[in-house]
């Protein structure tokens, strides 16, 4: 079914030369931005389900499409009847409470939160929050720091070594340390955040730190001669000149590594989820293997994709937001 | 015949104008290479009078640039010295402003910003709002860019740049206005328009300018005075030609006049036969001395 589909819609491309005089240019456009993209995820598909039925594992015949997508309606089948439990729960709640408050009026009301199991979207939800909350300390961090390096050429030297150092380390390194670090110095009678929380977002942090500082640094430091020229000859005090010529000037390559940033920090997550045991995806994923029922494995490549599209979504996020803050209109961004 | 031409070959005593605004005096300047120190100017005298125009032309890596950075302060010599007004010049600031060649605008503001920028600055507490807008706006109309000024850099063109890169030059009311080969980079047309431009503002507003130039048309057409400078290394200033035409000129007119081809003859024989130049194609001084000059101004 699938190869008739990428068959029929490659034979409409070639054809296109025959229609030339039929179709505006725009609508062959319009149409081959669609259709390609489309091709392109069938036959990803096509080659996914091929693959997958040739594979066995101890769990099963590995997962194809199909498996895949009832799995997913599965999960929003399970988030749908949880949340209406708590729906109903809270009801209840509410019902109790106010038969209580109609006998006796200085009832002290309690109000008890739903404690059901975290569904699929709330995992998500954990997720996004713990790698948007690391993200964000990250580049709290980053930008103010690369810009300081990037202003001195002998800071530079001195900080480079170090970030080149820390860069390529594995959030799977960091993970230990954090996590006896943060046990060890966490401690409140009333935390606000979960540790597991906690330590997710500082692995976060610590991964993704390093695109940002170093784009800054770069951009900061590669100024236009001219413009600094500009600054001196206005005699621009200090701080005038950062955020009127440095800052606007490294915009583009801040963005640059704000993206890579989050790319990272994303990626980083669910390593780092697996292991602190956050509730998120990457709990879900390990919760999933540890299971090992005969759909973990769909379960799991559901996830998989989630991941992925999610990770897309935020880059398209940065895209949009750098669009929308870059003077440079003209750089290329894909 | 020689009698307009007023040279200082030998001795180096120019002309000199009685009460000079910018005196500089037994200018030398080294740069730190790996290869040891590179001299690129050595003992410049020049005097310029109030509401002068200068050109400084000379081949490439002759130093002319190196010259007007010192007198904007982007750049210390380290023989002898830049007096403005009785005082010595040593850091670069608003009453010596400089149009660079390829227009320096900040390319995320806009025509008007790019002045303000300016104004906020040189006029932070003199003057109010209002008085503010109208002196950006006034400067902008002055280039002709009035029409333009709510645009940014990358949306006109490259003289309309430059247009506003003089607009805020002459918005800082600079005691005296460097211009660093600002038409090099544009086509001949806009630049006649540009040079047009620029001699109708120096006649309104009497500024004193030094400018930089590759071009002996535009040098003789803009000029009080012409400064040749020798080749470098330890370039200095050659002859002093004082061009004596009568303002205001016109290319079309002046085009067929003995007295302006005279004195083009006498740059062109300046350039080409005295001062004669086989480039190098590599290792040219130039190329050293910007190496120099950005490490300095990173440093």
């Amino acid at each position: 079914m699938t190869s008739k589909i990428t068959t029929n819609s490659s034979r409409a491309f070639n054809g296109g030369s025959i229609t030339d005089d039929v179709m505006p240019v725009w609508l062959q456009e319009a149409i081959k931005a669609i259709m390609l993209p489309i091709a392109g995820i069938l036959f990803f598909l096509l080659i996914w389900g091929t693959a997958a039925q040739n594979i066995n594992t101890s769990l099963g015949q590995f997962p194809g499409p199909a498996k895949a997508w009832e799995q997913f309606q599965s999960l929003m089948a399970e988030h749908n009847t949880e949340r209406e439990k708590a729906v109903a729960f809270y009801q209840r709640q509410d019902d109790r409470n106010a038969a209580r408050i109609a006998i006796d009026p200085s009832y002290p009301v309690k109000i008890r939160n739903y404690t059901g199991k975290p569904t699929y979207i709330d995992q998500i939800g954990t997720s996004l929050i713990t790698v948007l909350t690391g993200f964000i300390l990250a580049s709290l961090i980053a930008i103010p720091l690369g810009i300081t390096i990037g202003l001195s050429k002998n800071l530079y030297a001195a900080a480079n070594p170090i970030i080149q150092l820390l860069k390529p380390v594995s959030p799977l390194a960091w993970l230990p340390l954090v996590t006896m670090v943060v046990s060890a110095v966490y401690v409140t009678d009333d935390p606000l955040f979960a540790k597991s929380f906690v330590t997710s977002v500082i692995t976060v942090l610590v991964c993704s730190l390093w695109p940002t500082v170093i784009n800054t640094a770069v951009g900061v430091a590669s100024i236009n001669q001219d413009l600094i020229n500009v600054s001196k000859v206005l005699r621009l005090k200090p701080m005038t000149h950062i955020f009127k010529i440095v800052i606007p000037s490294s915009i583009p390559m801040v963005f640059t590594g704000l993206r890579l940033s989050l790319g990272i920090a994303w990626m980083v997550l669910i390593a780092a989820e697996m292991l602190a045991q956050n509730p998120g995806l990457g709990k879900f994923v390990w919760d999933e293997f540890q299971n090992g029922s005969s759909n973990s494995l769909a379960r799991i490549m559901v996830a998989v994709l989630t991941i992925g599209l999610i990770g897309f979504l935020l880059d398209r996020l940065m895209l949009m937001l750098q669009r929308l803050f870059s003077w440079d209109k003209q750089a290329v961004l894909r | 015949m020689m009698t307009n031409t007023e040279k200082d070959t030998a001795t180096n005593t120019p002309i000199n104008p009685i009460n000079p605004i910018l005196e500089l005096t037994g200018v030398g300047i080294e740069f730190p290479t790996p290869k040891g120190p590179y001299k690129a100017l050595t003992d410049v005298n020049l005097k310029i009078a109030k509401g002068e125009m200068i050109s400084l032309i000379g081949h490439s890596g002759c130093g002319k640039s190196t010259v007007l950075n010192i007198v904007a302060g982007l750049l210390q010599a380290t023989e002898g010295g830049a007096v403005l007004e009785g005082k010595e010049v040593n850091e670069p600031g608003p009453e010596r402003a400089v149009v660079f060649q390829n227009h320096s605008l900040l390319p995320w503001l806009s025509a008007y910003e790019n002045v303000e920028l300016a104004v906020k600055t040189v006029f932070d507490k003199s003057k109010s709002k209002a008085e503010m807008k109208e002196w950006i706006e006034h400067n902008l109309n002055l280039v002709h860019m009035g029409h333009a000024m709510h645009k940014r850099p990358d949306e006109i063109s490259g003289g309309m740049k430059q247009r506003v890169g003089i607009a805020r030059a002459l918005a800082m009311k600079p005691k005296i206005l460097l211009m660093d080969e600002p038409f090099g980079a544009l086509d001949a047309l806009t630049r006649a328009h540009l040079q047009d431009s620029v001699m109708e503002i120096q006649k309104d507003l009497g500024n004193t300018i030094i400018m930089i130039t590759h071009d002996v048309d535009e040098a003789v057409l803009l000029s009080d005075r012409i400064v040749m400078m020798t080749n470098g290394p330890s370039a200095t200033v050659g002859e002093i030609l004082k061009i004596d035409l009568e303002r205001p000129r016109s290319r079309i007119e002046l085009a067929d006049d003995p007295k302006y081809n005279h004195y083009r003859q006498q740059v062109l024989s300046f350039l080409y036969e005295k001062q004669r130049k086989v480039e190098p194609l590599v290792n040219s001084p130039k190329a050293t001395k910007k190496v120099s000059v950005a490490k300095q101004e990173i440093a």
